[in-house]
């Protein structure tokens, strides 16, 4: 057992939502450190502060932050070099 | 002005509790029926919103543990003893209450008997429950897609959906079901007694070579411990999905 405790990007699925109007966890992003291609839902996210911090499965660089804010969510850009939805 | 829902945006919706299940001594399915329900697919959660009386929100997601049928959801919730929001489902909410939520959510850790096999699903704790969306959704379509489920828990009582399980093992064929019990074992017990390990793995999942999609879902460990394993073993990573909880849920 590791002490990790991160969870995946299905976990953000209803924000990511709320922000794109649309369904993303099968929505694939490329990492800019490291130019993996994985779907939003199997990255990982680790949810010990104020925000959500997304990184990269392969090499955790941080891809982005995910804040609830207030009243709306919003989206940190980071290390996410594209970000493509599902057909 | 209000807008006609459209198909993948989210809105909170009030769910009426119109059942509940005890699954176990700390798992309680709620039966709910929501009024502006779409459908979903196995594998999708919905996020279920609690407001205190000063204003306070705070948000959990749960799986859905039933396949499609009509506006009914049901979730299957762990209390964690010091959980801000699972004593309150597990031990509070009846029958006639109402509880705000929203999807359903969720496009990658998701399976339909169209998408066919063969499948291996691994449960670790609670981990089962979307996984049973997925076997029930088997079962309701007649479909014959070979399954293998491998499933956690510390002991049998903590077995969620045991009578269920046992009933779709004993009547469906193409359907393998294996357990483990980490922390004790009934007298005559026949299955595993240990965390999942890669041994245990290279037992029960399907050869690599037979390409199997693979379903991991339960506290981040477990679902560490089996896709590495698998990944070990030779499948590919692109094959194998994960849900993680965390170290507990909530």
């Amino acid at each position: 057992m590791t002490s990790d405790t991160h969870v995946d990007g299905n976990a953000l699925g209803g924000l990511l939502m709320e922000v794109f109007g649309r369904e993303m966890t099968d929505a694939l992003g490329c990492c800019v450190s490291c130019g993996a291609v994985n779907e939003v839902g199997a990255l990982f996210v680790y949810r010990s502060g104020p925000g959500d911090v997304v990184r990269c499965p392969g090499c955790t660089s941080v891809l982005l932050v995910a804040t609830p804010g207030p009243d709306r969510p919003r989206v940190y850009f980071s290390s996410l070099r594209w970000l493509q939805p599902s057909s | 002005m209000a807008r006609a829902a459209i198909r993948g945006r989210l809105t909170w919706q009030v769910a009426e509790v119109v059942d509940r299940i005890d699954e176990t001594p700390r798992v309680r399915s709620l039966v709910l029926e929501c009024p502006a329900w779409i459908g979903h697919l196995p594998g999708q959660h919905v996020d279920v919103r609690l407001t205190a009386e000063d204003g306070y929100q705070t948000e959990r997601s749960y799986s859905i543990g039933t396949p499609a049928d009509g506006r009914r959801v049901t979730i299957s919730v762990e209390r964690i003893d010091d959980g801000e929001v699972s004593p309150y489902l597990v031990d509070e909410l009846r029958v006639g209450d109402r509880l705000e939520l929203r999807g359903p959510i969720g496009g990658y850790f998701v399976w339909s008997p169209g998408d066919g096999g063969p499948l291996l699903l691994a449960g670790g704790g609670s981990g089962i429950v979307p996984l049973m969306a997925m076997l029930r959704a088997r079962v309701t379509a007649g479909s014959e897609v070979a399954v293998r489920l491998l499933m956690s828990a510390r002991s049998i009582d903590e077995v969620i959906y045991r009578d269920e399980l046992a009933a779709i093992s004993h009547d469906q064929p193409g359907v393998a079901i294996v357990q483990t019990l980490t922390r004790a074992q009934p007298a005559g017990w026949t299955g595993y007694g240990r965390r999942v390990d890669r041994e245990m793995l290279a037992d029960v999942a399907w050869p690599a070579s037979e390409e199997p999609r693979c379903y991991a879902c339960g506290p981040t460990g477990f679902v560490e411990a089996v896709a590495s394993a698998l990944v070990d073993l030779g499948h590919q990573p692109q094959k194998i999905r994960t849900e993680r909880f965390g170290p507990t849920g909530g």
